[in-house]
């Protein structure tokens, strides 16, 4: 059907010109920003690494999933368990198998191997769940969030319960969260424009015309769901090495939502509006921050009240989807030529 | 058998809350395909509404000590007043967007919501104790059942029985279950749209003000999150129960109610801080079993 080299050459500027951006930011931050700030951009990357991987599921697949933040929350926990010096683990977590309290592993394999426990997850309940299709499926992995927060809740033993897990080592900065959000926009692209990605895509538009072509949708999805766990869980590495204390609560249904909104914003179904929505919605944040301590307006300062923040974070976003259903990118890719081309077709609302 | 009458009573009223929350959240997904996640935020608001802001820890009740007989309708009215304003100011712009942006657009609406009580309130817990009559027991079949489990049954039967007579008897019921079955099909038949989806929001806040009135009662604080849970559970009751089927969500929200009360019964008592996990499971195992919703109308199965 189509050639490989043609279809990456025509939208390789696409990650290319997505990385830039995260780079400039990053750079900017690093040569003139203060501390706060740049802690502020590495959150803001981690979320990138988020979103995108939710993307990779949602975006392709057409079904909204509430369940991707419980993949965060696996991969974090796992960074937890392998990074933690092994007194303070036989300490709080006594509960862990023999070969995770007596051992501490370095940052990058663990990272690795932390991010594969949600993929093997997804691998695991994923051909259950990808039977179901639209609504009904958002709902079924919103239960598997829920299933994963209650479990890590309560099992105090291993996962230290509704308490927080300390110790673990705080190695994330600009840097490594950069080269990560990459990594998973890298990602993102090859599995758009991989075969799967394609008949997936297929598949959200008509299901039963992708059908007709001999898609196996089922396994397209499984697919894209466990790549899309590892990708989430590697959010959750990042997470737990950038705050070096994690709860379940971190993982539940704010992040959800959080992340479910600048996806939204941005575009659902183009890779640049996922990241664009998340560094868009992060400025936002940012600018009312700022307001919120006071801004110099000639001889006094004016400030938004506190708490303002958030009520104007929600507004804006109302605002935007009013008047940009279809979020800021409209189901466009940002691409280097002069034509823009939409790579995703516009599409109706399947009923 | 005093045991069982307990559990049953415990189920009921859980179930109550669960579906009256249900029915909210189907009226308006009926109509107009939005699963409005702004509706747990409509719960508190209405409650916050009986309170003077303040962040101070202590409470002062903005309506005095006014009788029940007032204060009861002027919470449903709240929650009617707050769900319709939402509706006109936010939902109305957003007619052709599709399900997820609407989503997303409710849940901004009740992140603001939220966010605004937060300022006004503070995120303590008020502590306030509304219709203390309600707070005694009472002896049915030699069981003692709080009587406030036994009024919130009672009024969710009430108010079942009424929303049905409005939906099968009056025109605008009418009107709303030919909306709910097929919105084009209804409009080219002279339904007009606006009116029906007010009407659903006005009717869906005014079961989030009864919903906030039993849970206060019940735990004597206002929270914040206070119909976070509620609407969750209310949430995934509308799926389970077939979307777009009103009598669908009643019953799944009967049954979630009572499937987490005999959960925690029967489960062993190492499982049951797990319990939540188990319900959700079962969930997932009834989507699978069924797609569609128990209840799914005939019209909900894809033509091609």
């Amino acid at each position: 059907m189509t050639r490989a080299p043609s279809i990456m050459a025509k939208t390789v500027s696409t990650p290319l010109i997505l990385i830039a951006i995260l780079a400039a930011i990053a750079i900017a931050v690093d040569a003139f920003g203060s501390g706060p700030l740049a802690r502020t951009v590495i959150e803001m990357l981690i979320r990138v690494v988020l979103v995108v991987g939710i993307w990779i599921f949602v975006g392709n697949s057409g079904i909204i999933s509430f369940g991707h933040v419980g993949f965060m929350c696996l991969g974090a926990y796992a960074a937890a368990w392998l990074t933690i010096p092994p007194m303070l683990k036989q300490i709080s977590l006594r509960g862990l198998p023999e070969f995770l309290l007596e051992n501490q592993f370095p940052f990058w394999p663990s990272a690795l191997a932390a991010s594969l426990l949600p993929a093997v997850f997804a691998l695991i309940l994923g051909p259950v769940l990808m039977r179901l299709a639209g609504i009904a499926a958002s709902i079924a992995t919103f239960a598997m969030l829920a299933v994963i927060n209650t479990v890590y809740s309560n099992w105090s033993t291993v996962t230290g319960g509704t308490s927080s897990v300390i110790g673990i080592p705080t190695v994330t900065d600009v840097w490594i969260a950069l080269g990560m959000a990459s990594g998973a926009i890298v990602i993102a692209w090859l599995y758009a424009i991989s075969r799967s990605g394609l008949a997936l895509r297929a598949a959200r538009d008509e299901a039963i015309a992708a059908q007709a072509s001999g898609v196996n949708i089922e396994r397209e999805r499984l697919i894209a769901f466990v790549l899309s766990a590892f990708v989430c869980g590697a959010a959750g590495v990042l997470y737990a090495h950038f705050l070096g204390i994690i709860t379940p609560d971190a993982f539940f249904l704010t992040a959800t939502f959080v992340a479910l909104s600048m996806l939204v914003v941005g575009g659902i179904n183009s890779l640049s509006g996922a990241v664009i929505g998340v560094v868009f919605i992060s400025v936002i944040i940012q600018l009312l921050r700022w307001m919120e301590r006071g801004v110099q307006v000639g001889e006094t300062t004016v400030a938004i009240p506190s708490g303002a923040q958030e009520i104007a974070i929600g507004l804006v976003m109302i605002v935007i989807l009013i008047f940009r259903p279809a979020g800021l990118l409209g189901n466009r890719e940002i691409v280097w030529t002069s034509r823009r081309e939409p790579r995703v077709a516009r599409t109706q609302p399947a009923e | 058998m005093t045991a069982v009458l307990q559990i049953l009573f415990d189920a009921l009223s859980l179930g109550s809350l669960y579906a009256l929350g249900a029915l909210g959240i189907a009226l308006i997904f009926g109509v107009m395909r939005l699963v409005n996640f702004a509706h747990g935020d409509y719960i508190s608001f209405s409650i916050f509404a009986l309170l003077w802001p303040t962040t101070a820890a202590t409470t002062i009740l903005f309506l005095g000590q006014v009788p029940p007989a007032v204060l009861i309708p002027f919470v449903i009215l709240i929650g009617a007043g707050v769900s319709v304003l939402s509706e006109i100011l936010v939902f109305r712009r957003l007619r052709d967007a599709n399900p997820a942006t609407l989503m997303i657009a409710s849940f901004a609406l009740g992140f603001v919501i939220k966010n605004l009580l937060l300022m006004l309130y503070s995120s303590r817990p008020k502590s306030l104790s509304i219709l203390p009559g309600l707070a005694q027991q009472v002896e049915i079949g030699g069981a003692r059942i709080p009587l406030l489990q036994v009024v919130t049954v009672a009024a969710t039967i009430v108010i079942l029985i009424a929303l049905t007579a409005f939906l099968k008897r009056t025109r605008f019921g009418l009107e709303m279950r030919a909306a709910a079955q097929d919105f084009t099909m209804a409009r080219m038949l002279g339904v007009r749209a606006n009116r029906v989806i007010l009407l659903a929001f006005a009717i869906s806040g005014m079961l989030a003000g009864a919903i906030g009135l039993a849970i206060v009662v019940q735990t004597g604080t206002a929270d914040i999150n206070m119909g976070l849970s509620v609407m969750l559970v209310a949430f995934i009751a509308t799926v389970i129960g077939g979307l777009g089927s009103l009598y669908g969500a009643v019953v799944a929200g009967f049954l979630i109610g009572g499937a987490s009360v005999l959960m925690q019964v029967i489960l062993p008592l190492d499982a049951r801080p797990f319990r939540d996990a188990f319900v959700y499971a079962l969930v997932i195992v009834v989507l699978l079993w069924r797609p569609q919703g128990l209840f799914a109308p005939r019209t909900a199965k894809q033509r091609v």
